[in-house]
């Protein structure tokens, strides 16, 4: 990799004597190598934010005209913990006795991976939004300030967002967010489906089912939901129009939808936890996980691996590949009440009827912190940004950092209408919903959604057309069920164990025949 | 108390009028994209296989000819001509961009040996079985002209082969001695011979340009030096070879069609061993042909295939082959790396894509970055096995896939003997010799 960008500018004849090429046995100044080294990076590089930095580049190590030198020298700074945001994985240890077409091939793909995490990070500063947030005065602490107050405080559209819907005749409600955030399904316990666009307040269906409801979920989008009903598992449209009766999911009390895979994951009475791929409409895999009624359900959206809670007070981890758990953890003393997962993959927060919130890390399978509640959180969401909201009763609390740190206080807290029944945080805004006995709450949160949202992944502001184009990009990157593992990442490490197995072989094949031998020349 | 709610600003998130493009506004924090792994993995699935179901690299056939085509010349200017020498002594200039025939002319009596296209492009030679060496204006004669070469030579041998130099007006011709001519004088300024008694194949090093090589018939390859008066080295191998080609990009590095069904490379400084022994084909390889940027060949073999092999990999990247193409003779890579041309004993030449599900012509931006995207998502991903399974599949006539069978069962059989001689045998007395020395016999200076 020589330095092209040294090379592209052009010389400023002025004032400089000509130097003979620089030969590689030569020893070059540590600046002037950074400098190129540098250069030749920022030249090859999309430059977005690199062109002011460039001639900074080439001036480095050398005198200006007027004497002075760079009192920046070298490529802007990154701070660690951004670069630390995108860091992969490790560099790979290299052996001595590799091959050196391996070798290079290895360094020069780590070089430009780090190149490509170095220019996401300096991308970071580009991004347009930034967090809510909320800050009491000197005595006032946070969970006392009302959701009146705070939308009287805010602008008129954010506090438009704090709304109440009065639904008090058919049941307690439970909600689901659209991945985008953009669109609200209501599931009343007696029948009643609604799907809003709740930022404009526009009814898209209202229908009534005519059966009891246990659960309600979006599909891959606002085209399509899926409603437990009493007896089997429903799907419709956006318009309100029945698609699909599916009688083999039958008794099912929650679902979860994994986006990446197309697939909705249903817990049943039966203790039967079923998936199904919405995109081509058939059953992936039926586990009869033996526990009992699966009430408490909850996926891992880093890995896609579902949660149950049960009332031993374990929690099970499942995947479609296995017939049994992969993980059964004893977390509570009681039965569990609600588990969620916080959107890395790193964190799960429990609660159960022992009146115990814990944390755990779910990676090193290690308990971080337990809390006491005095009465106990029957529904729990994490936000994106990491805010923990807990429902007891028709009190909903909103902590803030439970995972890192130990929480004394909540950080807001909301009295509801009637006992919360549903609970969600919508995904790119600071917004809490809860479905509750009296209906629906919308409560502002600030600091809970993702500021920057991706337009490629979920654009809340995508039209029909972007919407279209992106269902058949996702439908075409579908992951296989197959893959669905503790460890994403599985598929882009070499398999060891496969090799070291093999070569076992090999060793034992020999040594049986060499041992043969032995017997045949004693003989 | 200080509170901040997120809210925005559509008018920054829409686009403004209809005829704008869409805004899409990025994030690149990973949690946002989880499964980075497992989606590439299904794009360089799916790209692997789209890949399959566009290779279509056959695109025409060159009819015209009334004998099996017996050799080729590249236009050293233009890519569009191809120059085609048949059996029964005929031949013709082709336009390759119509597909059609623009010149025909009787070059000799008997088979057209070796046509080589002068560096300047305004003249080409051609050397046959009636012992002369003719060269021949480019240029269609007018309306009414005959059809005269501008030179004719009288050789008191056949000549087999025919090459030019790159820079100089020298050519080369091989028969019973490899010669070289001066284009001014009617007798070879120069001949090497080392005790063989007819040579088949003269090739000029196109980087190094006073290098030749040649094969000959006694199972060996013989370089020369033109500033030389004799032969420079010479490397003896099993068997015979066909034709030799020069890497136009590595100036040392060699490639040789052998009767064994296996092409070898040399490095021309190191003959005891060769580079790499490229294995696939399933009876003689009649010619090869490199590609303009020296990474990959193109080989011609009696088995009706044809192969592309990287320069560095033991296995063939490609077949092509067709129901009606019989034994192939003499194969070519055009000059802007896209196409091959091969001609073959049914008096066809055809014309194939080098990369069989390229899209041909201009593309726009968005289509070169997709195409890129899925190339490299492709190399990522080559090493797993349902993809390198899915990459690697080719469909083989009946005859080859069975042939290819049964030659794996004979070279395990040979290998499985060798195995039990040295197994029982004195430890020392049989060595191993490696895949690649066991071709070469010895090489003498």
């Amino acid at each position: 990799m020589a330095s092209p960008g040294k090379a592209s500018v052009s010389d400023s004849h002025v004032g400089k004597k000509k130097k003979p090429p620089a030969r590689y046995w030569q020893e070059e100044t540590d600046g002037e190598k950074k400098g190129a080294e540098d250069g030749g990076r920022a030249a090859e590089e999309e430059p977005r934010t690199q062109k002011p930095k460039q001639e900074e580049h080439q001036r480095e190590g050398k005198r200006f005209i007027s004497g002075k030198s760079d009192p920046f020298p070298g490529p802007a700074p990154i701070p660690e913990d951004r670069l630390q945001k995108f860091k992969r994985k490790e560099k790979t240890k290299k052996h001595r006795r590799q091959h050196y077409k391996l070798r290079d091939i290895i360094t020069r793909s780590e070089e430009a991976s780090e190149m490509a995490q170095k220019q996401a990070a300096r991308f970071d500063i580009l991004l347009p939004e930034d967090a809510g947030f909320l800050e009491g005065d000197e005595e006032e602490d946070t969970y006392t300030i009302s959701q009146e107050d705070i939308a009287d405080a805010v602008d008129i559209t954010s506090g438009a967002k704090y709304f109440n819907l009065k639904l008090s005749q058919f049941g307690p409600y439970r909600v689901d967010y659209s991945k985008t955030g953009r669109h609200l399904l209501l599931g009343g316990r007696r029948g009643h489906v609604a799907c809003v666009d709740w930022q404009s307040k526009q009814l898209m269906c209202e229908i009534n089912v005519m059966e009891s409801i246990n659960d309600v979920k979006w599909l891959h989008s606002e085209t399509m939901y899926a409603v437990a009903q009493k007896k089997w598992l429903h799907i419709y449209d956006s318009n309100g129009i029945e698609l699909h009766c599916i009688r083999k999911f039958n008794d099912v009390l929650r679902m979860q939808f994994l986006p990446y895979h197309f697939l909705l994951a249903t817990a049943s009475a039966s203790s039967f936890l079923k998936y199904l791929d919405v995109s081509v409409g058939k059953e992936v895999t039926a586990i009869c996980t033996k526990t009992g009624r699966l009430d408490v359900m909850c996926q891992n959206p880093h890995n896609a691996i579902i949660h149950l809670g049960h009332p031993n007070g374990t929690v099970t981890l499942w995947s479609p590949n296995q017939k049994e758990a992969l993980v059964k953890m004893l977390c509570h003393q009681g039965g569990v009440r609600s588990v969620t997962v916080d959107k890395s993959g790193t964190y799960m927060v429990t609660s159960g009827m022992d009146k115990k919130l814990k944390v755990y890390d779910i990676r090193a399978l290690k308990p971080l912190q337990s809390y006491f509640l005095p009465a106990g959180a029957s529904c729990l969401s994490l936000s994106q940004r990491g805010l923990l909201s807990a429902t007891t009763g028709d009190v909903v609390q909103v902590y803030k950092d439970v995972c890192n740190t130990p929480v004394t206080k909540p950080y807001m807290a909301h009295r509801v209408r009637g006992t919360a029944w549903g609970l969600s945080f919508c995904p790119f805004e600071d917004v809490l919903g809860v479905g509750h006995g009296d209906g629906f709450t919308s409560m502002l949160v600030p600091g809970a959604g993702e500021p920057n949202f991706d337009g490629l992944d979920a654009n809340p502001y995508r039209s029909a057309k972007q919407r279209q184009e992106w269902e058949v990009k996702a439908l075409l990157e579908k992951i296989q069920p197959e893959l669905i593992s503790l460890d994403p990442c599985e598929l882009g490490q070499v398999d060891q164990a496969t090799f070291q197995q093999r070569h076992q072989d090999r060793v034992q094949a020999l040594v049986s025949v060499w041992k043969n031998l032995i017997v045949l020349l004693d003989t | 108390m200080k509170v901040k709610v997120l809210s925005r600003n559509p008018d920054d998130y829409v686009r403004e009028t209809k005829l704008d493009i869409q805004r899409v506004p990025r994030n690149y924090d990973p949690t946002l994209h989880p499964f980075e792994v497992n989606r590439e993995y299904t794009r360089a699935l799916n790209a692997t296989k789209l890949e399959r179901v566009f290779a279509k690299p056959f695109l025409a056939s060159l009819d015209g000819h009334k004998d099996g085509v017996n050799c080729m010349a590249k236009h050293a200017k233009s890519l569009s001509k191809l120059l085609s020498g048949s059996c029964d002594g005929e031949l013709k200039v082709w336009d390759l961009t119509k597909h059609e025939c623009v010149r025909t002319l009787q070059a000799h009596e008997g088979f057209v040996r070796g046509i080589v296209v002068r560096f300047c492009g305004t003249s080409f030679f051609t050397a046959g079985d009636d012992k002369t060496i003719k060269q021949w204006k480019m240029e269609s004669p007018g309306y009414g002209e005959e059809e005269e070469p501008l030179n004719t030579i009288l050789g008191k041998t056949v000549f087999t082969g025919l090459d030019h130099h790159q820079k100089d007006g020298v050519f080369a011709t091989c028969g019973q001695q490899v010669d070289i001519w001066d284009e001014q004088r009617s007798s070879p300024i120069r001949s090497f011979t080392w005790g063989v008694d007819s040579f088949s194949a003269v090739r000029f090093n196109p980087v190094e340009t006073e290098l030749l090589a040649s094969c000959a018939s006694d199972r060996s390859i013989v370089l020369y030096d033109m500033r030389e008066s004799a032969p420079l080295k010479k490397v003896i191998m099993t068997m015979r070879s066909n034709t030799v080609c020069w890497n136009p990009m590595e100036a040392y590095y060699f490639t040789c069609s052998n009767e064994d069904y296996n092409l070898y490379t040399y490095d021309m400084r190191f003959l005891d061993r060769p580079i790499t022994v490229h294995m696939d084909h399933v009876s003689a390889v009649l010619d090869v042909d490199y590609s303009p940027t020296g990474k990959e060949f193109v080989s011609a073999s009696f088995d009706k295939t044809i192969r592309i092999f990287p320069k560095d990999g033991g296995r063939s990247r490609e077949v092509y082959h067709t129901k009606r193409m019989q034994h192939v003779i003499c194969v070519k890579w055009s000059a802007d790396n896209k196409f091959i041309l091969s001609g073959s004993d049914e008096m066809n030449i055809r014309l194939w894509k080098a990369n069989a599900a390229e899209k041909l012509g201009v593309l726009t931006p968005r289509e070169k970055v997709a195409v890129n995207y899925s190339q490299k998502l492709k190399e990522k991903f080559q090493h797993h096995p349902q993809i390198r399974r899915i990459a690697h599949h080719r469909h083989l006539p009946k005859s080859i896939f069975h042939q290819t069978k049964e030659l794996r069962v004979m070279k395990e059989a040979r290998r499985r003997k060798e195995r039990n001689v040295r197994k029982h045998s004195r430890p020392g007395a049989v060595p191993v010799v490696s895949e690649k020395e066991k071709h070469v016999v010895t090489v003498v200076k």
